[in-house]
């Protein structure tokens, strides 16, 4: 069964040029200057009871907006939200406290809002004061709190409320690393007791080790939905996409990459190669009037889209001058000091200053890594070992 | 099983019973948030809930001051005073406030769910406590100074009482969902108020309005008393002042309170219950439509 479900929903904003807030500027200024902004548009998905799913998107694409649906702060422009069970949202740090009062009467307060009563409260106070690790300040006034310790507070009081369904929107990224690791224990002790979760979020690490399924939003619309792994390697391919589309935009092709090459030996690379080989790209650019100072750069990406290394010819020292036809740019990687695994290479032309980009190839190229047998090594350092006689 | 909540474009309808049981169970967040207006406002302040007590006390004075200048005070002044004026507070201040309550609390419209009602509601409801001090100071002092209660026409006291609250959530539910579109409606509601005031017989006793417009010949000024009348404030100060306030001479031309009697008063303020709880319907039904959008427009 569905805790909740998303149908067709799509939420509209309205963009004021300058937001007429009073009856003679709206008067005067006849129709009202809005602009439609669809932050959602028919966007659909479930999530079953119990399961736990990760909300992913660039910022802008609709994440926060979505969740503030699901939580009834906003309501669909179209489309339907059903939700079933008591829900409690963490959406912004230290939302719904007040800085005048102090951590005890906030922690009532918020309890509050996610529906406990003061004897429900009463209850777990002490456990949220003990989760939150603040017994020396219930009685301060929380203006005088850290933003950690706001995180922490809320943090508490959302879980202890025991909701059925809890919202949870990147405020996990604050916090120590053992308060961090506490929330991500009581995550999964809530995953164990079938709650459900709905997790926006940019680290992807955290979707793929805690979400059972994950929804990727973009412009507003759904993405990729499906495993996490899926997902968030489609997201990390996206990034890298949206960077391509917006260097379409600016970029012109005065310089093209109009062939790419992996090289191992003089041979086009047809296998895996083998840690602590040396490895050749070739890439052939052309440019059909002359471009000043152009720069070729590359990329490489493991097998979970981290970045790994980059390389360009400016940084090289290699000034490719005025660049009229077409050459050919090698890169020789020296012995490859990496671990076994897929490769992802992006390419690009861009200005020195970067404020052109030419041209970056969206089509990756890609090759593996084998490492030799028994070796656990995440890099190879080149050492040289040696001996004397003292 | 636990229910299914749906959340739709439906622009909503407002179903009473559905949202009161809504309202009910958040009813923890009324308490909190009225606690938390009265702790934030008295907060890092000497005196505290004291002045709240003496805003009553500054009017006293200054207004027998006045009325002894302008002759014809209304005998004895204090509880005639008082007794109008505390209720005109509690209406004041609900209104006063309530036009900012939704924008004085953006940050939790924005971030967390709960019914909106609650945020006009919180007002009425500190208006209420100082309201209930003020009062409870009041009648000590209608007791120790000898003034006392009279069973024939404290009975009142109720029935104004529920008007004058029934008005308050209608009027702060009505402003602030205005105020949220119209920021003029704050400033508005600020003059408004000050003209409300001296409409209302609070300072001055009704007994002389109703003499000088119905003495006079001049047709328009007997609509000028029917106008002064469709003032619910008027019925329900004077309500408050026949319950507590006895003239010291009976027999005082004019009447202060005339020209109603205790009994034709109650059947008004029954009456105007009834006409009050279809205005909070209308309110809180605009109030419903607008809070939906409340979260995009702060």
């Amino acid at each position: 069964m569905n805790a909740i479900e998303v149908v067709d929903v799509s939420k509209r904003f309205r963009v004021y040029r300058e937001k007429p807030t009073s009856l003679k500027q709206r008067l005067l200024s006849g129709r009202t200057r809005a602009e439609d902004f669809w932050a959602l548009t028919d966007v659909s998905f479930a999530v079953a009871q119990g399961d736990t799913l990760g909300l992913i998107g660039h910022n802008g694409s609709g994440k926060t907006t979505m969740l503030k649906v699901i939580a009834g702060i906003l309501r669909p422009t179209k489309g339907v939200v059903r939700e079933r069970g008591r829900i409690a949202g963490l959406l912004e740090l230290g939302a719904g406290f007040h800085p005048e009062l102090t951590g005890r009467e906030n922690v009532y307060l918020n309890a509050s809002f996610l529906g406990l009563s003061r004897a429900e409260t009463d209850r777990v106070y002490d456990e949220i004061v003990a989760f939150a690790e603040l017994e020396e300040f219930m009685d301060t006034a929380v203006k005088f709190y850290s933003s950690g310790m706001l995180v922490r507070l809320g943090f508490a009081v959302a879980v202890h409320v025991e909701p059925e369904i809890i919202l949870i929107d990147e405020v996990l990224a604050v916090g120590d690393e053992a308060f961090q690791a506490r929330c991500i224990d009581k995550v999964r002790s809530f995953q164990r007791d079938g709650r459900t979760i709905v997790f926006v979020t940019h680290a992807l690490d955290q979707v793929r080790h805690l979400c059972d399924h994950a929804v990727m939003l973009d412009h507003g619309r759904i993405h990729t939905t499906g495993s996490p792994d899926d997902v968030v390697r489609e997201m990390r391919l996206t990034i890298l996409h949206h960077d391509l589309e917006f260097a379409r935009e600016e970029g012109s092709k005065e310089v093209e990459i109009v062939g790419v090459e992996l090289l191992r030996d003089g041979r086009p690379v047809a296998e895996a190669v083998p840690s602590g080989e040396t490895v050749t790209i070739q890439v052939d650019v052309r440019a059909i009037d002359p471009v000043e100072d152009p720069v070729v750069s590359f990329a490489l990406h493991d097998a979970t889209n981290s970045f790994v290394f980059g390389y360009d010819t400016a940084t090289g020292g290699l000034a490719l001058g005025t660049l009229h036809g077409t050459r050919r740019i090698r890169f020789e990687l020296g012995p490859i000091p990496v671990t076994g695994g897929k490769y992802w290479l992006t390419l690009g032309v861009h200005s020195r200053d970067n404020a052109r980009v030419y041209h970056v190839q969206d089509e990756r190229y890609s090759f593996d890594v084998q490492q030799a047998d028994g070796r656990r090594d995440q890099l190879t350092f080149p050492v040289t070992a040696d001996m004397e006689t003292l | 099983m636990t229910e299914v909540t749906e959340r739709t474009s439906e622009p909503p309808r407002l179903r009473v019973g559905v949202r009161l049981r809504e309202l009910a169970g958040y009813r923890e967040v009324l308490w909190n948030l009225v606690r938390k207006e009265l702790k934030v406002k008295y907060t890092a302040s000497v005196l505290g809930a004291v002045w709240s007590l003496l805003n009553p006390v500054v009017f006293l004075v200054v207004f027998s001051f006045v009325s002894k200048m302008l002759g014809g005070a209304v005998d004895p002044y204090a509880p005639f005073l008082l007794a109008g004026l505390l209720a005109w507070n509690l209406f004041n201040v609900s209104v006063l406030n309530g036009a900012q309550s939704v924008i004085a609390n953006a940050n939790l419209v924005k971030k967390v769910y709960f019914p909106r009602e609650i945020l006009p509601l919180a007002t009425v409801g500190v208006g209420l406590v100082d309201f209930i001090l003020q009062s409870a100071v009041f009648f000590v002092f209608l007791v120790v100074f000898g003034y006392g209660f009279q069973p024939d026409v404290v009975w009142l006291y109720p029935f104004a009482f529920v008007d004058l609250v029934l008005f308050s959530v209608a009027l702060t539910m009505f402003v602030s969902s205005l105020n949220v579109r119209y920021r003029d409606v704050q400033h508005l509601i600020g003059l408004a108020l000050l003209v409300w005031f001296w409409l209302t017989p609070i300072v001055y006793p009704i007994g002389r309005v109703y003499d000088r417009l119905t003495i006079s010949t001049n047709s328009l000024a007997k609509v000028a008393w029917y106008g002064y009348l469709a003032n619910p404030m008027t019925w329900v100060v004077n309500g408050f002042q026949k319950a507590l306030f006895h003239p010291s001479d009976p027999k005082a031309t004019p009447p202060p309170l005339a020209p109603f009697t205790a009994e034709q008063l109650g059947l008004a303020l029954t009456a105007g219950a009834v006409v009050l709880l279809v205005l909070v319907y209308l309110a809180w039904r605009l109030y419903f439509s607008m809070s939906g959008d409340f979260a995009e427009e702060l």
